[in-house]
């Protein structure tokens, strides 16, 4: 009933022929990466996913976690599918070999995460959250701590999970309390930690926290939080980490969705206090964080898309068997599927065009990663940064919020069906919901997206990436055949900047006027950067379908209709999400004073 | 020891099957392809038999178009050694294969051919019986369970009366039944590794054998639909029903 299959022709093709693998494998040490390989690894990740994950994801949701004696339980088969993920070698896909890594590109890294969060989120936020410990300690901590912990962190045979939030301490983490007290070689911490991915669990031996506290003497705000290694079990005299660290796990929180995944609310030292070991220099613990936010807010983003790629096939398989009516053009004829019904198929191809072009839009991204680490022209490492930079909060803010859209859709096209559990399109509603929320929910990608990333350097980073685009969507093969969509793009691309324009000069005047625009703009910023990933898109596919007409064989007539769907898919794009890039405009330059106008009594009831 | 695996490329078993238009055939242009999965399990059963230290290499053999070496390529992913691919666009009967598998064979020099027990694309169960009658080696078919003993193999077949236990002297050939093993799933250093294996590519003519077609397909059909079912209002109305008009009694 709930298969998933893997979708990778539009993966191939969106890291192929929109992100550039080509150039992400002529990075230096990237030579053994191909795009042969690139389909091996996701199609044996496809079957993976599709036959031990996806057909745990119901029966994990419906089962949940449970906390026993202080140490919580997973659902069944969720040990054995862990075990299978990590003999597999999956854990440590963009890892560095020299730990135990694959040493592959983020890009491809993107597209596999895509299938893992896709088949069973609850079950993938475990890997995702080790990954950021990873990132961090492979950023920041000291030779000695990346000998001891990345290595297990890698294989998987550890977890890791991010500790942050604090019942006071939520997106703003100046009010961090939890205390860190140096004793030796080591600190004691105590505090309370809530919300806690994966805090507890029994996939695997041992637990990495890496907790966010703040020492005696430290100065206030955001200045004073220092990053703490604080492992679940410690070393003892024989060196094997079996010493029960000073952690409790007090309760799991009820959710509406990811059952499956245990959020936990822990208790640091109530009795001596739990040992943790300084990451990098004290007091620097926040800016240690943004290193690997950036990871974490774009997998987040790629995980709000995968669940609706998840969602969108129950959605197409619902409608293809679903006998409802007849055509509405022939009402004596026999009756048929619902997909043969104009609305239901307006349904389904604005969750594929939305799918496709985020997914696109995501992988650039993983991509830009790449190239932000390894590339050796300066100049062209400093563009795929400051693509990094302001594509991040888009594909974490925007992917989510229409990842939403997305599965309600989806739940939409089974009728009251959808809203009966045993269908199973409930279930992604419910999981895809947390996405526009954690790691820094939309209103917080928002800000950083104009105040990081806009009005610090009065708007001239995000005139560039404007530009670059611009430049890109007027050098097309097939610009003319595609001149409707061209223009459009023109045109948003125009809106755009004005928007950005408008907002630079509002936040002279009073910062809360931008603020009060500032998930409009990042959400005009979504739709024109996938109106830019399906027009490429359309260009490729324009350019294959031409080269391929005198071909042979088999395998051309199934690119054939690929390609010719894609560009049905990217022109759909442009006729009914383009259009919206004139009404968010519209909402920019008109709404901001009305927002800031609005005084506590336009709340009250009454 | 060496062991010869042959593996097929087919229809995923979770596509559903459509008959061409002509009638000629069914369709496999636009469809997923994958192993074949009786051929996973003699993969597997190999890789299992390497890894107890009984032998040195597992060679893949396949046959058919340049596509094969996909499928030879995720068994490579699983972990063997090397493959062998008999590039081919025509059909191919199960004699034709057998053929191809026992010349190969021979050259490779294998003691122990595994093959699956049939294909479920054309269902025949034939090539593994066939391959051992061309090259007079022992058969042990069906088989749920192989051990490597002294001389030969111990095995286990699965046969309508229940399970049969046999030794089979080496060099033999084996069918695999579905309860063998459970195939693996190739992890990712494999995967990155099975890129580097080679995969000679052989030619009908290298193998010498004559692989001309025996049969003619005349027409390939759907199954016929499934009737709706009628209601009967009594036993009485069911037993005549059941003489008279399905004539089943």
């Amino acid at each position: 009933m709930m298969s998933y299959s893997a979708p990778i022709r539009d993966l191939t093709f969106a890291a192929t022929e929109l992100a550039d693998l080509h150039g992400v494998c002529r990075l230096p040490g990237f030579e053994e990466v191909t795009a042969e390989l690139l389909q091996s690894i996701l199609e044996e990740a496809g079957k993976f996913a599709g036959e031990v994950l996806a057909p745990i994801n119901w029966s994990g949701d419906q089962q949940g976690v449970r906390l026993e004696n202080g140490q919580v339980r997973t659902a069944d088969g969720w040990q054995e599918a862990y075990q299978q993920f990590i003999q597999g070698g999956w854990n440590g896909l963009p890892f560095a070999t020299e730990v135990g890594g694959q040493g592959l590109p983020w890009l491809v890294a993107t597209a596999v995460a895509e299938i893992w969060h896709a088949a069973n989120m609850s079950f993938s936020l475990c890997p995702l959250l080790t990954q950021s410990a990873i990132e961090a300690i492979q950023a920041h901590g000291s030779a000695q701590q990346k000998a001891t912990y990345l290595p297990k962190l890698v294989s998987g045979e550890w977890s890791g999970t991010m500790n942050l939030t604090e019942p006071q301490a939520g997106s703003d983490l100046s009010a961090v309390k939890t205390r860190a007290v140096a004793e030796g070689d080591h600190y004691l911490l105590s505090g309370q930690k809530i919300f806690i991915t994966y805090g507890d669990h029994d996939l695997t031996d041992n637990i990495i926290h890496l907790v966010l506290a703040r020492t005696p003497h430290a100065p206030p705000g955001v200045k004073g939080i220092s990053l703490f290694i604080v492992p679940k079990f410690l070393p003892d005299a024989h060196g094997n980490w079996k010493l029960r660290n000073d952690i409790e796990t007090l309760s799991l929180e009820r959710k509406l969705g990811i059952h499956a995944s245990p959020t936990a609310v822990l208790g640091y030292g109530a009795k001596s206090g739990a040992v943790g070991y300084l990451v990098g220099e004290e007091n620097h613990g926040l800016i240690y964080m943004f290193t690997m936010m950036n990871v974490a807010r774009h997998a987040v983003g790629v995980e709000g898309n995968g669940v609706a790629e998840r969602a969108y096939q129950q959605a197409v398989a619902f409608a293809a068997q679903r006998i409802q009516g007849r055509e509405i053009d022939d009402p004596s004829g026999e009756r048929v599927a619902i997909i043969h019904h104009p609305d239901i198929k307006r349904l389904l191809l604005l969750q594929k065009c939305r799918i496709e072009a985020l997914r696109a839009l995501a992988l650039l991204v993983g991509g830009c990663m790449d190239h932000e680490r390894r590339q050796t022209d300066a100049q062209l490492q400093t563009r795929a940064r400051e693509m990094v930079e302001i594509m991040t909060p888009i594909v974490k803010g925007y992917a989510t919020e229409l990842g939403l859209e997305n599965v309600s859709l989806a739940l939409q096209v089974h009728g009251g069906m959808g809203f009966i559990e045993e269908t199973g399109a409930a279930q992604h509603y419910r999981d895809q919901r947390i996405t526009p929320i954690y790691e820094g929910t939309t209103g917080i990608q928002a800000l950083d997206l104009i105040g990081r990333k806009l009005i610090r350097d009065g708007g001239a980073m995000n005139g560039r990436v404007i530009e670059r685009i611009r430049e890109q969507c007027g050098a097309l093969a097939n610009a003319r055949e595609l001149a409707a969509m061209t223009d459009g793009m023109a045109k948003a691309l125009a809106i755009l900047q004005e928007s950005a324009n408008s907002i630079v000069a509002s936040a002279a005047d009073n910062m809360q006027l931008p603020a009060a625009v500032s998930e409009p703009y990042l959400r005009l910023w979504g739709v024109v950067a996938c109106g830019w990933q399906m027009l490429k898109a359309a260009d490729v596919s324009l350019t294959k379908q031409q080269d391929k007409q005198p071909a042979d064989g088999r395998g051309d007539q199934q690119d054939a209709t690929f390609y010719r769907n894609k560009l049905h898919t990217a022109r759909f794009y442009f006729s009914s999400e383009m259009p919206k890039v004139h009404a968010l405009g519209e909402i920019i330059s008109t709404s901001s004073q009305l927002v800031v106008a609005a005084d506590a009594s336009l709340f009250q009831a009454g | 020891m060496k062991i010869l695996v042959a593996v097929k490329r087919v229809i995923d078993a979770n596509i559903r099957v459509r008959v061409k238009p002509d009638h000629s055939g069914v369709e496999t242009a636009n469809v997923k392809m994958a192993m074949n999965p009786f051929c996973e399990i003699a993969v597997e059963e190999a890789l299992r038999i390497q890894q107890a230290g009984d032998a040195e290499e597992v060679i893949l053999f396949s046959a058919g178009p340049q596509k094969c070496q996909e499928t030879i390529r995720t068994g490579l992913a699983m972990g063997a050694d090397r493959g062998l691919h008999v590039l081919t666009d025509e059909r191919l009967e199960p004699l034709a294969i057998a053929k191809m598998i026992a010349a190969a064979a021979e050259q490779q020099g294998a003691d122990l051919i595994i093959l699956g027990k049939q294909s479920i694309d054309d269902d025949h169960n034939q090539t593994g019986q066939i391959v051992a009658a061309l090259m007079r080696r022992a058969l042990g078919s069906y088989i749920s369970e192989i051990k490597k003993v002294a001389g030969g193999f111990a095995i286990t077949r699965e046969i309508d009366a229940g399970l049969e236990k046999l030794r089979i002297t080496s060099p033999a050939v084996v069918t695999t039944d579905l309860r063998l093993n459970e195939p693996r799933y190739a992890s990712l250093p494999n995967i990155m590794k099975a890129k580097k294996k080679p995969i000679d590519e052989l030619s009908v003519a290298d193998l010498g054998v004559d692989i001309g077609c025996r049969t003619e397909i005349l027409s390939v059909v759907e199954p016929p639909a499934r009737q709706a079912g009628v209601m009967v209002s009594d036993a009485g109305e069911l037993v005549d029903k059941l003489k008279n008009q399905a004539k089943v009694i």
